[in-house]
């Protein structure tokens, strides 16, 4: 069994967002960059299921080199291996071409990447990869299991949830609740050392959307505060002032 | 030259989210010229109705193979109509099931593709729009540089619009169509309830409930008010309310008029999800928690004495 996991490289869920160059680009600066957590979840899932097969994970990211402590991080979580396509990841039609192109004649089993990144979230690369790949694509799923050429996945559907059945090879993308995040243990942070970490150039690929401003929102004028013994006032100022119920 | 767009429908209706696209498309027409064509998968009871809404022609696309929902059949239709009619802007509402085709459409038209976007297009230079990132810390204004767009459109963004015309309803069977390869083996749907995403009004409990059994008091005023109800990550993760009522950074983000937070005090974490709220509403027993300063209107006190009399004079209200 060979899978892939799609990996992003995200600010730390605390970061305090703000932008530079005149609010074109984000600032990086002393923001500590973490995996993106719902890929953590893709990694775990593909870990549990290709372990006991025998089968490998590859962990696949599209970025500059600053990547490689976070990437270093899947490989001790159990990773078999690990690629970088050394780009800038511009968009994620772009970036989505890029994992196609190298996932297109691996033959792997399946694929899984998280339901989106915490960063742009795009939520696309799974439907994109699966339109590029000509397979399946299953997003936002609770639950994975894979037996022979059959995979049963929970899908979140709107105000609801779905059981579907469907042949390998597809993509998918880990929603919470998929499984618990793995934590590396020592010996998978020494094995992490020396497993292979290969660096590829990019295929061609089209970047369709150019970021071109970045703005924080608008903050709040100030709460009004309100008696504790007084709801109805907030009734009638949710109702006359704000006019939202 | 047409705006598309994709029509949900949720039981043969239109959502309130499809009415949202509907006049987004409108909208975008009005600006670029080309007709509104609204395309739902199967009949709907109202389709004529969209015409009200800025649809010039409402197409129904039938066969069995859409008996089920499957992104790759579902992208596959609809870009064969966007195809055939000349679409240039393709409008897809942001939920689960739009999101799964919006991807498949933009390949399969060679179109560039934005999700999570809260607002009308700028058309003065370019395709400029604005899209919510960092998970809702922040926006971006985006440059969409393809002859073809998808937009994937945020539910609760944009105002319905009514034009007063109708359109006219025609149905369509597309040929070719890819066999799926997935099969749905059971759907669960949360009956009665509003989907989080697509609900005006939210009422959301922390840890401040101090335990699951403390919830019907947040149904309750939920149900009054005719809202939602959601949870922060603290009490998805000890198990409290399910996953999918976590809104949050790593949970939903969601964007209603009025957001409720009883017992939460605000971690970032949190905010970055509800942030986008028209209205929010705080009530928390410390003066000092970092959500007042989101709030709108607060209120500081006891969760088990504010919230009783706060559902108390719902109800009252609510019957006068």
């Amino acid at each position: 069994m060979k899978v892939l996991v799609c990996m992003s490289v995200v600010p730390d869920t605390t970061t305090k967002i703000t932008f530079t160059n005149n609010d074109t680009s984000f600032n990086a600066q002393g923001v500590q960059f973490i995996m993106n957590p719902y890929d953590e979840l893709a990694l775990t899932k593909a870990l549990d299921i290709a372990e006991p097969a025998g089968g490998t994970v590859t962990i696949l990211h599209v970025g500059p080199a600053d990547a490689e402590p976070v990437i270093r991080k899947a490989l001790s979580m159990g990773a078999t291996d690990a690629v970088r396509i050394n780009a800038v990841p511009s968009d994620s039609q772009f970036v989505a071409a890029q994992i196609a192109a190298y996932a297109k004649d691996k033959g792997f089993d399946f694929i899984l990447t998280g339901r989106e990144s915490i960063d742009y979230n795009g939520g696309a690369v799974c439907g994109l990869l699966g339109a590029m790949l000509n397979i399946p694509s299953i997003s936002v799923i609770t639950q994975l299991s894979v037996s022979g050429q059959t995979a049963t996945i929970k899908r979140d559907i709107d105000g609801g949830r779905e059981t579907v059945s469907c042949s390998l090879p597809f993509v998918a993308s880990a929603q919470k609740e998929l499984c618990e995040p793995r934590i590396p243990n020592m010996r998978g942070i020494m094995a992490a050392r020396t497993k292979p970490l290969q660096v590829t150039d990019p295929a061609s690929g089209t970047t369709h959307v150019n970021y071109v401003r970045f703005e924080l929102p608008q903050p709040k004028q100030g709460v009004k505060m309100i008696s504790a013994d007084n709801p109805e006032e907030l009734l009638h100022l949710l109702r006359n002032e704000a006019k939202v119920i | 030259m047409s705006v598309i767009v994709f029509a949900e429908t949720r039981d043969q209706q239109y959502k309130k989210s499809t009415l949202e696209a509907v006049s987004y498309g409108k909208e975008v027409a009005l600006k670029t010229g080309g007709k509104v064509i609204a395309v739902s998968i199967g009949g709907a009871s109202d389709a004529a109705s969209l015409g009200t809404y800025g649809a010039d022609e409402v197409l129904t696309l039938h066969g069995t193979e859409f008996t089920t929902f499957s992104p790759e059949v579902y992208a596959a239709g609809f870009a064969e109509v966007c195809k055939t009619h000349g679409g240039k802007t393709i409008i897809i509402s942001n939920t689960y099931s739009g999101k799964s085709i919006a991807g498949r459409v933009a390949v399969l038209l060679q179109a560039a593709l934005a999700t999570n976007v809260v607002d009308y297009p700028d058309t003065t230079s370019g395709f400029r729009v604005k899209r919510g990132v960092f998970s809702g810390k922040a926006f971006a204004y985006v440059e969409m540089q393809s002859d073809i767009k998808v937009i994937a459109v945020t539910p609760n963004s944009v105002e319905i619009k009514t034009y007063g015309a109708s359109g006219s309803v025609s149905a369509h069977q597309p040929a070719g169509l890819p066999a799926s390869a997935t099969r749905i083996e059971d759907t669960q749907t949360i009956s009665g309830k509003i989907p989080l995403t697509e609900a005006e009004v939210v009422v959301s409990a922390g840890r401040g409930l101090k335990g699951p059994e403390n919830w019907n008091m947040v149904e309750e005023l939920a149900a009054v008010l005719g809202a939602a109800t959601a949870c922060s990550k603290p009490v998805s993760d000890m198990h409290w309310r399910p996953h999918s009522e976590h809104v949050g950074q790593t949970g939903i983000t969601i964007k209603p008029n009025l957001y409720i937070a009883i017992g939460i005090s605000g971690a970032i974490q949190h905010l970055a999800g509800v942030s986008s709220s028209k209205v929010i509403v705080v009530i928390n027993k410390d003066a000092e928690a970092p959500f007042f300063k989101a709030a709108d209107y607060g209120i500081v006190g006891d969760v088990f004495d504010v919230l009783p009399k706060l559902i108390q004079a719902a109800k009252a209200s609510a019957a006068s």
